[in-house]
């Protein structure tokens, strides 16, 4: 299968391995297509395609033309046959207008080889070029919908199959162009107007020169249909093998320590030998249809030159004739082979273009309403009223049940909570990554429905528990929200989160790459940069959702203090297992299975002794102590 | 938030106005890249031949040697065929058509004559049709068996040399071996043997031309040089911009797996329209890149069809005028006709094929170099495998280090009695987990030596350690697959029950049997669907079911939820029951419980004892543990640095 070989080969080597890891996760599904969605999802590519009506026209007209002058060259061929053994001479000066008539031949067929190379270069270059402009053009499109689609849409796509069909996908659009409907355009017009001509000189070896064309046509589509599925059941197999490959590299650790190493080779040779047979098969399959396709076409040479060679010595026909036929054939065996790459290039097509218009083709749950206004942040003062939540299409409890609270500006929110009691739902209704199923959010009175997302997200910041770095230098991941920021405000940011002690002792400074090739991060370095990103913006609402859990407590308290001065002109939530972190709260709410089970401050909670409390002499250190010297 | 007066820019606007990039809001660009900017292409150009590379690869085939022969020779006979059919053609044509046509005397002569010609047309094509099935089956078969072999011993290999050599290595590139490095070679093997055909087809034309006619042979292999010499020029120039399509697609595609990866900070951060603006220069760059690698890729065919369309006049010409003047037979001039079409496609492949080598051979180094990777260790030919041990620990003066000159560890003696409980205490880099990587015999002592029962562990089976010392890693690494499978491990006699006794044990039962598919199931990603507590809840469980008279314990350093952690500190009191066990402590419950306390500091040892035997000295832990932190890991590093110093200075 060129292309799919081709798929891959388009990537660095590296890349193109995690990148194919990732997209063959979500590729077991590919064979799953209707013929009714087919013909519209054909119908919507070629669409995109008139997109470039001219280049389109251009090239269609190149292809008929490259047809055209390619059908000629046996002709002339025949006639030079026949010029050379001095059959269209009469007279007395057979020689000399024979040698004109060859001369005049060979330049028909030098002039027919240039336009033919010259109209497949515009048919083949015309082909790619469209397809290349409507990748560009899908690509944006998928890109920017990514971006638009809310969190629901995310937590249910797995990220792997996700970039299949910005990658693998788009690319089965993209080669429908060329492989598909111009190669279609070629074969009818080359098999149409061809089979004609033929026909109509002699009905009878026009049709045994054509008697192999219907059987490598259906050979070829089956065996392409079957190899398609076969490349991509051994692709599956082959990513299971790689993925055996890889953790066992990244667990060398686990395998050593447990002496695992003849219990891995074992897993190893499973998936290798499940792979093999995939790929015997493969080979089979190939080799026989190939060698058949060869044979059939042989085959009707043969009969040609049989019953051609009679009709010639009957005198019924020509040696030149009879060579039209046969180069003809010669000619006519390269593209009908090529039918298989047709027939496998419009059911990639059908179901990539499937699977990548149904993305496009969503809405997000979440966008600005009609009426969307900008927010105004006055005091900046958070309420949640009565707000319940639960995940939409899932028959899963209630995440959130009748919440309240407000938190006025300036003042700060703890929350704490057993795992899964819907803490970090809270932080999540805030910036609507989500929507609350019952009551709802506002900020300084205005309901956050009826704000404009951008002005929503930039009124904000929401410090999440696992930050994502990106593979670019420090410094632009700590100004990853304003890459505007100069290099004062960015460290600024660093000694706010306490990393500017770190950074500062790196041989590259802010300008240390992040990742593989440039320092790799602890988890607590990693959440300190998270907290410089949101530290670099201003906020009305500000969100530590567990933000701090891998920073040791000195650390943490330092951030705080730091912080202070912002926290003053903010609304505060501050999420955290660590109960230091909260002691000094305005409010602290404990949650238990979505609902506020106590509420107070830190004093009164532990004067109320309830679960609060209990957690609290769970983590104290005196308790501890105490323990340990009885 | 910030205290800096803010300035207005306008990327917040949700992304609905990619032309506005934002150059120069500042009189600079922007701090903003997507994806990757690291260009990961390992593909480099060299010779394309290396002779150590191909013998050592040659050790590879010899095994499919018999295979490979018979390829060959279904090789040669296809190439013969298809060599042979125009000659057919040719033979038909001149004894039989023409004949008939200049002398008319026999129609019954002719007519016997393209008789045989059809049956020995009928022959070949038979011969080609088996020839050409067998060339294909082998040679794609073989190719497969070979590399599958190659990428397996690689694999096996890889289980077996040192970790020296694994710690400095990528695991990605090392992937990259396996994986890319390896298909290079396959279709090097596969393109050899059909490289082959196509050099027998090249000089078989050129021969067969020569032999039927050998001025008219000559003029139409005139046009050969002008291709190899357009060819020429094109090649380079053509795979730069081949290259250049390949490294732009990386770099989107890397861009767009970014932006997926990254969403939710995509627009938690509002960085939607400026992603988007960087993302639509890379996608040009990628379209240009693409439209001017397809302009090389097709400049080729009008110059191939023009020179074909050459040469065929010259055939019609030249030869058919030989033909009027009786010095040439019809039939070779239209078996000229044939080769002339069939020409130029070996040229083509074989042109390719001087690529495939560059990468083959580049590649093969990349392989060869892991294989070379000598073992670093391997067991003595009387390495000790005994069925049962007791569990005593001895360290002697045991120096050690990574790097030369360097040591890690310097002359530690410590002993761990049968079933006691050691933790070892100390700021990073004091050489605790390379005590736990010795005990294990990951690395082999500079000096010393570390013994077990009192024999060294240099004398033990690897297998042995393996099965006798079970080890907790801090990362809790698990692998794809079922839960019941990750705590079984390598222990394949564990049962179903086995499992969930050791998982009941460890309190790892509750939350596994709320898991919709409970014990079967699938972890995904190495288990990032579970928490990190409930990772190594099942870690300890499959070190349990190992059940190993001797434990390594790294504890988990980052924070665990206050549930969490009270449940893995009961599981730890249980996994440590009855073991003689070493645990690199970061807790001060753990390290209080210990038996004794081993307390490091730059490699050496410097105090040891149980709690409060070190808290009524007054040493390093004491001061250490009156800074009153949860854990040593807490201790941020000035203040660790002034309680060491002041240590010192005491």
């Amino acid at each position: 299968m060129a292309e799919s070989k081709a798929d891959i080969r388009d990537q660095s080597p590296r890349q193109a391995i995690t990148l194919r890891q990732q997209a063959y996760k979500g590729m077991e599904d590919e064979t799953e297509y209707t013929f009714s969605t087919d013909a519209a999802v054909l119908w919507r590519i070629t669409r995109l395609m008139l997109r470039y009506r001219l280049r389109v026209a251009l090239a269609v007209a190149a292809t008929i033309a490259a047809a055209v002058f390619q059908l000629m060259i046996p002709r002339f061929l025949g006639q030079a046959v026949d010029n050379a053994l001095g059959l269209l001479g009469s007279g007395a000066v057979v020689g000399e207008v024979a040698r004109e008539a060859l001369f005049e031949a060979a330049m028909l067929l030098l002039g027919a080889s240039i336009l033919r190379g010259v109209f497949t270069l515009m048919h083949n270059y015309g082909g790619e070029a469209i397809g290349h402009l409507i990748a560009y053009d899908l690509r944006l499109l998928f890109y920017k919908k990514l971006q638009s689609l809310s969190f629901s849409f995310h937590d249910k796509m797995h990220t792997g199959e996700l970039i299949t069909r910005g990658m693998l996908d788009l690319e089965g659009v993209r080669m429908f162009v060329n492989t598909g409907l111009l190669r279609l355009v070629l074969l009818v017009n080359l098999i149409g107007a061809g089979g004609y001509l033929l026909l109509s000189t002699d009905l009878l070896l026009g049709a045994l020169s054509f008697s192999f064309v219907p059987f490598v046509a259906w050979r070829s589509s089956v065996a392409r249909l079957r190899l398609r599925a076969l490349w991509l059941a051994l692709q599956v197999r082959m990513g299971r093998l790689g993925q055996i490959m890889d953790e066992n590299l990244t667990g060398i650790r686990v395998v050593r320590a447990f002496g695992a190493e003849p219990h891995e080779v074992g897993k190893y040779d499973i998936a290798a030998d499940d792979a093999m047979t995939i790929a015997d098969e493969r080979i089979r399959t190939r080799a026989a249809s190939t060698s058949i396709m060869t044979f059939a076409y042989f085959i009707s040479m043969g009969l040609v030159l049989w019953v051609g060679g009679i009709r010639v010595l009957d005198g019924e026909m020509t040696v030149g004739a009879l060579t039209v036929f046969l180069t003809f054939i010669t000619i006519l065996q390269q593209p009908v082979r090529q039918l298989g790459l047709l027939v496998n290039s419009i059911a990639r097509a059908s179901t990539c273009g499937g699977r990548l218009f149904s993305v496009l083709d969503l809405e997000p749950a979440i966008s600005d309403g009609p009426d969307a206004k900008a927010l105004e942040t006055t005091m900046g003062a958070v309420s949640f009223e009565d707000v319940s939540f639960a995940y939409t299409d899932e028959d899963a409890p209630p995440v959130l049940h009748d919440v309240s609270f407000t938190v006025p500006r300036g003042k700060t929110l703890g929350i704490v909570g057993p795992p899964g009691s819907g803490k970090s739902t809270i932080a999540n209704l805030l910036p609507r990554y989500y929507d609350p199923s019952a009551g709802r959010v506002t900020i300084d009175g205005q309901d956050i429905r009826d704000l404009t997302l951008a002005s929503l997200r930039q009124a904000v910041r929401i410090v999440q528990q696992d930050a994502f770095l990106f593979t670019t230098s420090l410094e632009n991941n700590i100004a990853y929200g304003d890459p505007w920021a100069d290099d004062q405000m960015v460290r600024g940011a660093a000694a706010t989160a306490q990393i500017d002690g770190f950074v500062a002792n790196l041989p590259g400074g802010y300008e240390t790459l992040v990742g593989e090739r440039g320092v790799s991060l602890s988890g607590g370095q990693k959440q300190r940069i998270a907290i410089a990103r949101a530290a670099l913006l201003e906020a009305a609402v500000l969100v530590f959702d567990d933000s701090t859990a891998a920073i040791d407590a000195e650390t943490e308290r330092r951030i705080r203090a730091a912080l202070r001065n912002h926290m003053q002109n903010c609304a505060t939530i501050i999420i955290s297992h660590r109960l230091g972190a909260l002691r000094h709260a305005d409010e602290i709410i404990f949650l238990e299975e979505g609902r506020i089970v106590e509420r107070g401050n830190h004093d009164s909670l532990i004067a109320a002794a309830g679960r609060y409390a209990a957690l609290f002499a769970l983590q104290s250190r005196d308790d501890a102590s105490q323990d340990a010297a009885q | 938030m910030t205290a800096i007066p803010r300035h207005d820019h306008p990327q917040n606007d949700g992304g609905d106005h990619p032309q506005d990039d934002g150059r120069d809001h500042h009189g600079r660009p922007p701090r903003a890249v997507v994806g990757s900017q690291i260009n990961q292409d390992e593909e480099m150009f060299g010779a394309a031949f290396d002779g150590r590379v191909v013998r050592r690869f040659f050790h590879y085939v010899r095994p499919y040697r018999q295979r490979i022969n018979t390829a060959l020779i279904a090789v040669l006979v296809f190439t013969g065929a298809q060599l042979a059919i125009p000659l057919i053609i040719r033979y038909a044509i001149d004894e039989a058509l023409v004949a008939r046509q200049d002398g008319g005397s026999d129609g019954g002569g002719g007519m016997a004559i393209l008789a045989g010609a059809i049956a020995a047309f009928a022959v070949v094509i038979i011969v080609n049709y088996g020839a050409s099935y067998i060339q294909d089956r082998l040679v794609g078969l073989t190719g497969e068996k070979v590399i599958f072999d190659l990428r397996r011993a690689m694999f096996v290999h890889l289980q077996h040399v040192g970790l020296s050599f694994m710690d400095k290595t990528e695991i990605g590139r090392m992937m990259s071996r396996l994986q890319g490095d390896v298909n290079s070679l396959q279709e090097f093997l596969e393109n050899s043997i059909t490289a082959i055909g196509d050099l027998v087809l090249l000089f078989g034309i050129v021969a067969i031309m020569l032999i039927l006619d050998f001025k008219l042979g000559l003029l139409t292999l005139s046009v050969v040089p002008v291709l190899l010499f357009v060819r020429l020029i094109w090649l380079p120039r053509a795979r730069i911009a081949f290259r250049g399509a390949r490294e732009t697609n990386s770099s989107a595609n890397g861009a767009l797996a970014e932006g997926i990866h990254a969403v939710r900070t995509v627009q938690g951060m509002g960085r939607e329209a400026v992603n988007f603006a960087l993302y639509t220069e890379k996608a040009q760059q990628n379209l240009a890149a693409h439209l001017r690698s397809a302009k090389f890729a097709q400049a080729m065919i009008p110059i191939v069809d023009t020179l074909t369309g050459a040469a065929m006049g010259i055939v019609v010409v030249v030869g058919g005028a030989l033909v009027l003047d009786d010095a040439l037979d019809i039939g070779v001039m239209v078996a000229f006709l044939f080769y002339v079409q069939r020409f130029f496609d070996p040229i083509r492949s074989l042109t390719i094929q001087y690529s495939v080598m560059q990468r083959a051979m580049a590649s093969g180094q990349r392989i060869f170099e892991v294989l070379e990777v000598p073992i670093a260790i391997a067991d003595g030919p009387d390495a000790a495998d005994p069925a049962d041990i007791e569990g005593e620990i001895e360290f002697d003066h045991v120096t050690f280090g990574y790097v030369k000159n360097q040591p890690v560890l310097k002359d530690i003696s410590f002993t761990v009695h049968k079933g006691e409980t050691v933790a070892l205490v100390g700021p990073t880099g004091s050489g605790k987990t390379s005590i736990t990587s010795l005990l294990h015999r990951f690395y082999e002592v500079w000096d010393g030596g570390v013994k077990i029962d009192g024999r060294d562990v240099r004398d033990y089976a690897k297998a042995a350690l393996g099965r006798h010392i079970a080890m907790v890693l801090q990362d809790p690494f698990l692998f794809t697959g079922s839960i019941f499978e990750n705590i079984r491990f390598r222990t394949q006699a564990a049962s179903r029950e086995d499992v969930e006794r050791a998982a009941k044990v460890v309190g790892a039962h509750d939350f596994i049997a709320r898991l919709p598919g409970s014990y079967d199931t699938m972890l995904e990603q190495q288990g990032r669907n579970l928490s990190l507590g409930q990772r190594q809840l099942l870690s300890f469980a499959r070190a349990l079911v190992a059940d190993a008279k001797i434990l390594i314990l790294d504890e988990a350093t980052a924070n665990i939820d206050s549930y969490t952690e009270r449940q893995i500190q009961i599981a730890l009191s249980r996994l440590l029951e009855g073991r003689t066990a070493i645990v690199i402590a970061h807790r001060l419950a753990t390290v209080r419980g210990a038996d004794r306390i081993v307390v490091l500091q730059e490699g050496r040892i410097v105090e040891t004892g149980p709690h409060d035997a070190l808290i009524a000295e007054g040493g390093l832990y004491a001061r250490l543990y009156a800074l009153n932190y949860a854990s040593f890991d807490d201790i941020p590093e000035d203040i660790l640095a002034d309680a060491i110093n002041e240590q010192a200075r005491t």
